[in-house]
């Protein structure tokens, strides 16, 4: 299935801007807008650059608005790049010839492929006949992706009928029926709940394993990038911040470890000053933030100095490290 | 599925206009100013009623909301060219307005009589090659209306603006013989009458060179056929998958 050795996504200098009219309120700014009309240029994605390897899942991370679904409209040749080099699967993703889009997908958790009033099967026969897929071939992909989502008598019932779960697990079969090799996924669990998520993750991982597919995945939800993702690209501000394993993100986001001591007798905080930054001091409970690169030693020094029953080293949860930084972000717009 | 078939039987019954003219046009001496008898001119509007009926194009309007709303998108990721998907559409629109244009003329049969007639198996075959030439040409310059999606997000309104001149140089709510001779030399140069005025004539079973019918349908298709498919780069290129 994977076309070829080397990169399956290379990413070379990203750019997208779009030319947006700008429009003051009110009945002066309509008029202004109808005679004079000015226009602002938006950088969406700017000098974006990375390569995805086959059969890894990459997770994509940034605020609203840094770019993540242009650039996967982008990546899928849905839309023109204004600068940089693309390549898919060995393709050019903007000329969408049949080869590329033989080896693609993109699934947007807030968008469908599926007709609205009739039942999935007769959306997936068409898709079916549009990728080539004969009958029994398409029956047979069918039953494998209907089992691996837990839909059965669903794909019977109009799509209107169906929840948002079955709904989306039946996106992911339609999108799926031609095996792609690359799965770019917006948000595919958009507004679903918890046993939905944690089921189309399941599905996710079940697939990547089972297919070796590439997978590119945006999500607003931390529990999904940290099932599935090994890998993380994080845009700020526009630009790449972040290319690598998770726990390395979290190390750049927070520089400093939690060191969570039980002490067998109260110490004055005065002590704990040349250890760390002091957190938080009650009675026999200590908390400190040390830097990690004088983690070991100052643990050690802990330990020797200290009558310490218990001591707890953690790092702060990595969803408040990123929302703080897309606050920061936010803040800085 | 009710409501669907009764949309349907709506549509169907809203493509009236051809036999509203006829009541219009069986009153006054337009008929015989025409040269058409009373029978040719009930003739002509009922073939033009279901010539209407099977060359209705509603593109521009579903295409600019799948343009907005980003519908297009999961089509432009497919390898088939998405306008056929809009073809699919009509045709099948098309197939299930059959029986209720059968219930339409059957109810025409039983109160007027006289307004029907049985075409010969070459006048149907002919007429219903013609109804399907109709069609395509309607879809094509519809298509070149539509490209303008992707530069305008109201370019369904120009298709309000079109219906004008395919509503009198058609042929749909006078037959082209009632005009005079400047204003059907200028229906001629345009490729309205291939819409109605040709496959209701021969439908109604009226003397017309079949030959050079045909060929005025072919040679509009092969003139708007390339200038969809430019348009369609052209646009496609623009699509910002709006809403997607």
């Amino acid at each position: 299935m994977l076309p070829s050795a080397g990169p399956i996504v290379r990413a070379t200098g990203l750019c997208k801007s779009f030319r947006v009219a700008h429009k003051q309120p009110g009945l002066a700014g309509t008029v202004q807008h109808l005679l004079h009309r000015r226009y602002r240029r938006v950088e969406a994605v700017r000098d974006l650059s990375f390569v995805i390897e086959p059969g890894e899942m990459v997770g994509f991370l940034g605020p609203n608005g840094a770019g993540k679904t242009t650039t996967l409209k982008m990546l899928s040749g849905l839309i023109h790049p204004s600068a940089g080099q693309l390549e898919v699967a060995g393709c050019l993703p903007q000329r969408r010839q049949e080869r590329f889009l033989q080896q693609i997908t993109l699934v947007m958790g807030n968008r469908q492929q599926l007709i609205w009033d009739l039942p999935p099967l007769d959306s997936l026969r068409v898709n079916a006949a549009v990728y080539g897929i004969d009958e029994a071939e398409a029956r047979r992909r069918i039953a494998t992706l209907a089992e691996m989502l837990e839909l059965g008598e669903e794909l019977h019932r109009p799509v209107r009928k169906l929840s948002l779960g079955q709904r989306m697990k039946a996106e992911l079969l339609a999108a799926l029926l031609h095996n792609p090799a690359v799965l770019f996924l917006d948000e595919p669990t958009l507004g679903l709940d918890v046993n939905a998520q944690a089921r189309v993750r399941d599905f996710l991982a079940d697939y990547n394993r089972r297919t070796g597919a590439t997978v590119l995945l945006t999500s607003h939800y931390m529990g999904d990038i940290t099932a599935l993702c090994d890998r993380v690209l994080l845009i700020h501000q526009g630009e790449l911040f972040h290319d690598g394993p998770l726990e390395a993100l979290t190390s750049r986001l927070a520089p400093c470890r939690q060191v969570r001591l039980e002490l067998q007798q109260s110490v004055p905080a005065e002590a704990f000053r040349p250890y760390g930054e002091l957190e938080t001091h009650h009675g026999h409970h200590v908390q400190l933030l040390i830097p990690r690169e004088r983690l070991t030693d100052q643990v050690a020094a802990l330990l020797a100095n200290f009558p310490v029953v218990d001591l707890e080293v953690s790092d702060p949860p990595v969803e408040e490290l990123i929302g703080a930084l897309f606050r920061s972000a936010g803040a800085e717009r | 599925m009710l409501e669907y078939r009764a949309e349907i039987a709506l549509w169907a019954l809203s493509g009236v206009l051809p036999l509203i003219m006829l009541a219009v046009w069986r009153d006054s001496n337009g008929a015989a100013t025409a040269g058409l008898s009373g029978a040719q001119l009930s003739h002509y509007f009922v073939a033009a009623f279901v010539v209407r009926q099977f060359s209705v194009v509603w593109l521009i309007h579903v295409f600019e909301e799948d343009a907005l709303q980003g519908r297009l998108s999961p089509y432009l990721l497919q390898p088939v060219q998405p306008l056929w998907r809009y073809v699919a559409a009509h045709l099948a629109e098309q197939a299930t307005r059959v029986p209720f244009v059968a219930v339409m003329l059957a109810a025409l049969a039983v109160l007027q009589p006289s307004l029907l007639w049985i075409p010969s198996l070459s006048q149907l075959v002919l007429g219903v090659l013609a109804i399907l030439g109709a069609f395509a040409l309607r879809f094509l310059l519809q298509t070149i209306l539509t490209m303008l999606c992707f530069w305008s997000e109201r370019a369904a309104a120009l298709d309000r603006l079109a219906l004008i001149p395919y509503l009198f140089l058609s042929g749909l709510v006078a037959p082209l013989q009632a005009f005079p001779p400047a204003i059907r030399r200028l229906a001629d140069c345009t490729p309205f009458p291939s819409m109605v005025a040709f496959p209701a004539q021969l439908l109604a079973g009226e003397a017309v060179d079949v030959i050079d019918g045909f060929a005025r349908l072919a040679l509009w298709c092969a003139v708007l056929l390339p200038i969809s498919l430019v348009l369609w780069k052209l646009g496609v290129r623009r699509y910002g998958a709006m809403g997607a």
